[in-house]
């Protein structure tokens, strides 16, 4: 990692580059210089969160599964082992599992998304 | 084929169209950019009130097996047909023959209204007509599904789990690994109901798709490409996926409406029963269908057939379906 720019500083100078160029810009390209800042937000965040996330991800697994390795290499696993119905009977431990990823993942895509709201308000209900 | 090449075309085809000599085509420009089909609006003019038209084509070079979508003549007897039957379709004009040097296309009329999610949901324009929707919505999918089979040109047919088997095909050939989906697909295959009365179904009848006029509701089901044969509930379910209710969670029917009114207006305008239970489960499939197509979506851009930004972002809206199922999981999905 360096600095003089930092990643972050690129990108906050991106992200400002686009605001400024917006108002300039119509129909399609105002759309895509749209999807392009909500872009930037996402590397943000996920430099931000991604890599704690894949630690909580990959502790989770190696718990639900009983196995070691890396958080991919325990994610693709984890899908065959779904897909050979080892998860049938467990239905719930795998659940805690997911539903937690999920969280995870949508707070880095799209954390305003009514269906984070819903799950984060559901986990909250006793 | 150019816009000025269409454009030319159009204004031989017009007089045609208006079933006058002198008139012509005007103000063509293209509506929407979807992959499968162009939207074209124009205009229909002489010295009278200009008459606003629709042309619906496929892009040069590509064929309905491409897509699996009908064939355009296919969703011009679809809209007829259910125009017949007093449904909201506009008036389809003119299927167009090789001749009139437009490709595989149809015109029809203009409907008015909106057909953006975000402002149906959102804007006060609509807040007069939003509380009738969902029943008005269950009333047209009825009326759609009551068209008699016989007659229509050919359609395919999707059960449940035909639906599972294709989609998991196509996530496979992604090779993206998600366990949430992966799970789902489980879960769903495992509680596949048995087929239901098998009915024609719009196959995309969801918001973008429905023409909203802020005083008259509902005015035009558009975008029939998806059509084909299958459980009635399965439109249903479409309607009520998360991903197009704009943030409105608390209304499941496109963000706009309760569950109960959407089945009241499908069972009292004459569909067959439906039961929530049924609905719900092809919400949830309706979801992992939409995340599989995000999937899709985004290998355009990987494989550099469609390099935008758009393309590229859209593979990061497949966590809302995966909250979205888990939330559907959760509540014993």
């Amino acid at each position: 990692m360096t600095s003089h720019p930092t990643a972050h500083e690129l990108l906050d100078a991106v992200a400002s580059y686009i605001e400024q160029i917006a108002p300039k810009l119509q129909n399609r390209d105002a759309f895509l210089a749209r999807v392009a800042a909500n872009a930037l937000g996402v590397v943000r965040r996920e430099l931000a969160e991604g890599s704690q996330a894949d630690r909580r991800a990959e502790a989770r697994l190696r718990t639900l599964m009983g196995e070691d390795g890396d958080v991919a290499a325990l994610n693709a696993r984890l899908c065959e082992q779904i897909r050979a119905g080892a998860f049938d009977d467990r239905e719930d431990a795998l659940l805690d599992h997911l539903r937690a990823s999920a969280i995870d993942q949508v707070r880095i895509d799209q954390p305003g998304y009514s269906g984070l709201t819903a799950a984060l308000a559901r986990a909250t209900t006793p | 084929m150019d816009e000025s090449a269409l454009e030319a075309a159009l204004n031989r085809l017009a007089p045609i169209l208006a079933n006058e000599p002198g008139w012509s085509a005007d103000k063509v420009r293209r509506l929407s950019g979807g992959a499968s089909q162009e939207t074209w609006a124009f205009s229909l003019v002489r010295d009278a009130e200009p008459r606003n038209l629709i042309l619906r084509r496929r892009p040069d070079g590509l064929s309905e097996r491409d897509n699996r979508t009908v064939p355009l003549s296919t969703e011009a007897a679809l809209i007829e047909a259910v125009r017949r039957r007093g449904g909201p379709t506009p008036a389809v004009l003119r299927v167009c023959p090789p001749e009139d040097g437009l490709g595989e296309a149809y015109v029809m009329a203009e409907a008015e209204g909106e057909t953006l999610g975000k402002r149906i949901v959102r804007d006060e324009m609509f807040a007069a007509v939003r509380p009738g929707l969902a029943r008005r919505c269950g009333e047209v999918l009825a009326l759609i599904h009551g068209t008699p089979l016989e007659g229509l040109p050919p359609l395919t047919r999707a059960s449940a789990r035909d639906e599972i088997e294709r989609y998991e095909a196509i996530y496979r050939g992604t090779g993206a690994a998600r366990p949430v989906l992966e799970w789902a697909f489980r879960r769903l295959m495992r509680r596949a109901p048995p087929p239901g009365p098998q009915v024609l179904l719009h196959g995309d009848f969801r918001n973008g798709n429905l023409m909203i006029h802020p005083e008259h509701g509902l005015t035009a089901v558009l975008d029939w490409e998806l059509a084909h044969i299958g459980d009635a509930a399965s439109d249903l379910g479409w309607l009520c996926v998360n991903s197009w209710r704009f943030g409105a969670y608390e209304k499941p029917v496109g963000g706009f409406g309760a569950y109960e009114d959407l089945l009241a207006g499908y069972q009292d305008a004459g569909g067959a029963p439906v039961s929530l239970e049924a609905v719900r489960y092809w919400q949830m499939l309706g979801s992992l269908k939409w995340g599989v197509m995000c999937l899709i979506m985004h290998q355009a851009y990987a494989s550099g057939a469609d390099p935008s930004v758009e393309r590229a972002m859209i593979g990061r809206r497949v966590s809302e379906v995966e909250i979205d199922l888990v939330n559907l999981m959760e509540e014993g999905l």
